[in-house]
């Protein structure tokens, strides 16, 4: 299968709130040589309702497979929670007959039989693996190099490592370098792994506001200039949710949060309007000019 | 021992009736849950955890024991498993091998069998059987997508995924079975 054309798996978060990620993901996967196909009757990938009931999940994570199967492409996806899920029941799948053969039941109805034959990858994943640091390299026309920036990685592009097999979730390394190929500089910061919570919002905002709020103070901390993240609701509650952590805790950290694609997007000489970067909610024209 | 202490005293105390000895197969029988009982009870899931850092009350490895236990009201009827942010720290960390958030999430789902559901479920599940995704997008911003240059987004075909939510039983579970927004 072809490791420059995909399709595009768009999930629920980003079309519904987070419309920047997806046009700076494009532009970019554009210049890279990347053609991205659009997936057809595709569906929730099934994670958000996991906690309802595990065997919906696996099913409708399952129908996007053989989607993606008959169209004879591998799958990019922006959102690690999309990833993790279709990238563990396809796992799943191709190894477990018991559970292959149970889900192919409920599938048989919709018209869809799982076979196995494709691979699912997040943007970060088909950025190291299938395009590779030198390619990006070689399309960064504008360097970065006064920006200091902090990375905030998806749990779920990495984590649980056994599952997803993708980088080294104690000290992750990936997103570590392709921001740095773009010549800004990427940080360490305390509890850098930790989660942002954005999981439990559905039942409990002070908890997740807290946590972004404690990332948010240790990204500070280390004179961050504005945070990398790869993950549509990672980006709500560094982004989105910032001014609403700001008043909770009476505080003030105006930090910019780019997502990865639009830092890339700068660097290859992209205009800030064409990354969408207006459409962040924390003002970021001083990284803009610190360039 | 003040009668308050008394009264705290008794509280703790476990009655065997309130204790189900098969509960624990229930929990093993789903995927993910299988291990459960190889928990020993360390604490390097609650102390690795990023949510119960927050919470005064989320304790993973207290949800794990009250499991193992049988205390099976107890633990579907709590709040706190619904805590659980599935970052899955704990699941990379258990010198055991027990997937905890997994377990966790076997636990959910028990108790939304039990109907112990939270109510943001039943909205994610409406938005899928309306339009396939978790969310109902407003068509301001579907028109918005072609204003900034965006393809439209693909359409699902929503009698087709209604079906899988009926197979699966899902629907039913839901109490939203034969929903009159996605008739087959």
């Amino acid at each position: 299968m072809p490791n420059n054309k995909y399709l595009l798996f768009l999930g629920c978060a980003i079309p519904y709130r987070v419309a920047s990620y997806e046009i700076s993901a494009r532009k970019v996967a554009a210049k890279l040589g990347l053609e991205l196909v659009e997936m057809p009757d595709y569906n929730c990938c099934g994670l958000p309702l996991d906690p309802a009931n595990h065997e919906i999940m696996l099913t409708l994570a399952a129908r996007n497979l053989c989607i993606a199967e008959k169209q004879g492409l591998n799958i990019m996806t922006l959102c690690p929670g999309c990833a993790g899920t279709l990238r563990k029941v396809n796992k799943l799948l191709k190894e477990d007959k018991h559970e292959r053969e149970k889900v192919n039941g409920y599938l048989k109805e919709a018209g869809f039989e799982f076979k196995g034959t494709i691979q699912v990858k997040h943007m970060m994943q088909v950025l190291a693996e299938d395009v590779g640091l030198e390619r990006i390299q070689a399309t960064v026309q504008k360097p970065l190099t006064n920006l200091s920036v902090a990375e905030h990685n998806g749990c779920h592009v990495v984590r649980p490592q056994k599952h997803i097999g993708f980088d080294d979730p104690e000290d992750p390394k990936i997103l570590k370098s392709l921001i740095e190929v773009t010549g800004a500089k990427c940080l360490d910061y305390l509890d850098e792994t930790e989660c942002c919570g954005a999981p439990v919002a559905g039942v409990n905002d002070k908890i997740p506001l807290s946590l972004t709020r404690d990332k948010l103070s240790h990204m500070k901390a280390v004179d961050a200039k504005a945070v990398i993240t790869v993950c549509p609701f990672c980006h709500m509650m560094f982004d989105t949710n910032q001014t609403r952590i700001e008043r909770m805790f009476n505080e003030t950290y105006g930090m910019p949060v780019l997502h990865y694609p639009q830092l890339l997007g700068l660097a290859m000489g992209f205009r800030p309007e064409e990354l969408a970067l207006k459409e962040l909610r924390v003002d970021a024209s001083k990284v803009v000019n610190m360039i | 021992m003040t009668a308050e202490n008394k009264e705290n005293k008794l509280k703790a105390t476990l009655k065997i009736s309130d204790i189900d000895m098969r509960f624990k197969n229930e929990v093993k029988k789903i995927p993910g849950g299988e291990r459960l009982m190889m928990c020993f009870q360390c604490g390097t899931c609650t102390a690795d955890c990023p949510i119960a850092r927050f919470s005064d009350t989320y304790r993973p490895r207290q949800l794990l024991r009250m499991a193992q236990l049988g205390l099976k009201d107890k633990v579907l009827s709590s709040d706190q498993l619904w805590l659980c942010a599935a970052c899955y720290t704990c699941v990379d960390h258990c010198p055991q091998d027990v997937e905890i958030s997994s377990v966790i999430r076997a636990l959910k789902n028990l108790a939304v069998q039990e109907g112990y559901t939270p109510i943001v479920f039943k909205e994610l599940a409406g938005a899928i059987l309306e339009t396939g995704l978790a969310y109902k997008i407003p068509e301001l911003r579907l028109k918005k997508r072609q204003e900034t240059g965006l393809p439209p987004l693909p359409k699902a075909n929503v009698a087709n995924i209604s079906k899988l939510l009926n197979q699966t039983g899902f629907s039913k579970l839901m109490g939203k079975g034969g929903n009159s927004n996605a008739k087959q």
